[in-house]
């Protein structure tokens, strides 16, 4: 089939008009990181009189940049290694066998997804307050506590994503390794796992990313030691003056390390988003 | 053993003829009691957790719903006067001011969720449209279209948020430049903000919606618009009676979720108006959390919480529901 040339220039437009508002903010952001403070106080400039690399360099010390960069990195980091872990055997049990109960479970982990996380987030800090009282552990406002809250959503899709790509692999490969004699667990870790590593992988970063963006259990579950990039970017904002080019060096600066994750990934990332949309 | 017969039994009798699991089928195993067992033991890390993060703190939330759980009893919560459905009471009583604010809340909550799926569905289409067919340049466009989503949220946001600045921002100073407007105008205070969040939340989701629908068209062959081709339909007629059907299944899914996350969305009103939410811009989710920890009671918030999620489930329930009969029928 031909296309039309209504249809070509139609393409051109259209596929214009979507980068460029994909793009703005992103051109935005980086134009803006290499403006003196002075250039971003005024009127908005296209191309900048003046390029310099010094927001970068002073984002570190206008705020405790380093600190929430450690934070956000131990909280997604142990989000995602507890989810996925969990999410393996859960998956697993449920892509391979056919229990009584499955179903039940099945739908609990998909609709957990759809509860606000409001409603989890009052009656987890009052018992996080309460356990504080109690053993003397300030679990409200430490990095165990917060990653207890990010579990709410990263497990439920892991475990709902990993089903996907569990499914995905063929049973024949269980059935060779039963053959060759090796019990459930050993085919799931040397058959299975190995043929899912990309999905886990993808779901890993999946997980991370979500956990790594995360404000609103970050904006009330953490204090002044234990804030994360999400909520310690705020600060660059006074009340007399906002950096705003140090605010988009910094989202720059943590938005690198999810972004090429994400890129890297994509191929896999989209085949489980999309199939657990499918589903 | 009964254990061990009923168990074998159950194992080699479950896995229906449509879906062979490839677990117990041998009869001869070196563990026949696993089989039965393992799925359980598998799952139960897994249950444990869900028990934790999400059953016991969703019964303590109801429980909650039901108390006089203001600041003097935020220590010792399990203390608070139980007041019956008070709370309950009060945030529907639109005559009241919580109500009134509660009502308005949802309206605006439901207005953004529905012009932003709809917004974010539509760009997602035309995208997924554009680059049906393998182009020069398709690969590097899709991964271009995925940076917003890829991006963590407050980045994307707070970038946005500078954009929109009256004074320093680059939205006013294009349309300025361009001699649409006068370049004035604030974006981030009374109707304007309802605007504004909506165009930040389509940013930010019509990428996914892009993918799902775009793994949906590869599905459809070629040979059903060369015969439609050949039949005579137009472009528009093969959207319709060939694209939009096929796609079905996929759109099922993608509006709810689309919903759901919009109506439930709090980064989006939290990172661009910060603490001065303006009435137009009041998503539930953030004015729950407003209302929650700004005067502290707890309860009247645990019970708009609640009411959030009955709505959420009549509505998830009510769209499989229409759509179940539909494929029916």
């Amino acid at each position: 089939m031909h296309e039309s040339r209504g249809f070509r220039i139609l393409r051109v437009v259209g596929l214009t008009g979507l980068t460029l508002f994909t793009l703005a903010p992103i051109y935005v952001m980086v134009i803006s990181s290499l403006k003196p403070l002075a250039d971003v106080q005024g009127e908005f400039t296209w191309i900048p009189d003046t390029l310099t690399l010094r927001p970068f360099v002073d984002i570190w010390s206008t705020i405790p940049l380093t600190r929430y960069f450690i934070n956000s990195t131990i909280v997604s980091v142990a989000a995602t290694i507890v989810s996925v872990l969990l999410a393996i055997f859960a998956a697993y049990a449920i892509s391979r066998y056919r229990f009584s109960g499955r179903g039940t479970f099945r739908v609990t982990v998909l609709s957990t997804q759809m509860f606000p996380g409001i409603l989890f987030l009052l009656p987890l800090y009052l018992i996080f307050v309460q356990i504080g009282e109690l053993t003397g552990f300030p679990l409200q406002g430490s990095r165990v506590g917060l990653t207890i809250t990010y579990l709410t959503f990263s497990l439920p899709f892991a475990i709902w994503m990993l089903v996907g790509y569990l499914d995905s692999i063929p049973r024949e490969l269980d059935e060779a390794a039963h053959v060759d004699g090796a019990g459930p667990l050993t085919t799931l870790i040397r058959v299975v796992l190995p043929s899912a590593a990309p999905g886990i992988a993808a779901v890993s970063i999946y997980a991370f990313m979500t956990a790594w963006g995360e404000t609103l259990f970050a904006s009330v579950m953490t204090t002044s030691d234990t804030r994360t990039l999400s909520i310690g970017l705020r600060e660059y904002s006074t009340q007399t003056n906002v950096y705003w080019n140090e605010v988009m060096a910094a989202s720059i600066v943590v938005s690198v390390p999810v972004v090429v994750g994400f890129l890297l990934l994509q191929r896999y990332l989209v085949a489980g988003l999309t199939a657990g949309a499918v589903k | 053993m009964p254990v061990t017969t009923s168990g074998t039994r159950a194992a080699t009798s479950t896995p229906s003829p449509a879906e062979p699991t490839g677990a117990g089928r041998r009869p001869r195993r070196r563990h026949s009691l696993t089989p039965r067992f393992l799925p359980y033991l598998l799952i139960l890390p897994a249950i444990v957790f869900e028990l934790l993060v999400h059953v016991i703190p969703m019964l303590a939330g109801i429980y909650m719903s039901t108390l006089e759980l203001t600041q003097f009893y935020l220590r010792q919560w399990t203390e608070a006067p139980g007041i019956g459905l008070e709370n309950f009471r009060v945030a529907i009583d639109v005559d009241g001011s919580v109500g009134d604010a509660l009502l308005n809340s949802f309206l605006v909550t439901l207005g953004f969720a529905t012009a932003s799926v709809v917004l974010s569905w539509t760009l997602g289409m035309f995208g997924a449209v554009l680059l049906q067919r393998p182009s020069r340049g398709r690969g590097l466009l899709r991964t271009l279209f995925l940076v917003p989503y890829a991006l963590p949220i407050y980045a994307g946001v707070i970038t946005w948020k500078f954009m929109l600045e009256r004074d320093t921002g680059m939205l006013n100073t294009l349309l300025d430049q361009t001699g649409i407007t006068s370049g004035t105008t604030f974006w981030l205070i009374g109707d304007n903000a309802f605007v504004s969040m909506v165009v930040v939340s389509v940013w930010r989701h019509w990428p996914f919606a892009f993918l799902a629908l775009m793994a949906g068209l590869q599905s459809i062959s070629d040979e059903i618009y060369e015969a439609a081709a050949v039949d005579g339909a137009g472009p528009w007629q093969q959207f319709r009676h060939f694209t939009l059907p096929m796609l079905r299944p996929v759109n099922l899914v993608l509006v709810l979720v689309l919903f759901l996350w919009t109506f439930n969305d709090f980064n989006v009103p939290y990172i661009l108006f910060s603490s001065s939410v303006p009435p137009s811009a009041d998503l539930l989710a953030i004015h729950i959390y407003n209302a929650s920890f700004l005067t502290w009671n707890f309860g009247l918030g645990s019970a708009m919480s609640v009411l959030l999620l009955l709505f959420l489930l009549v509505v998830t329930s009510v769209y499989l529901l229409v759509n179940r009969r539909a494929d029916d029928a």
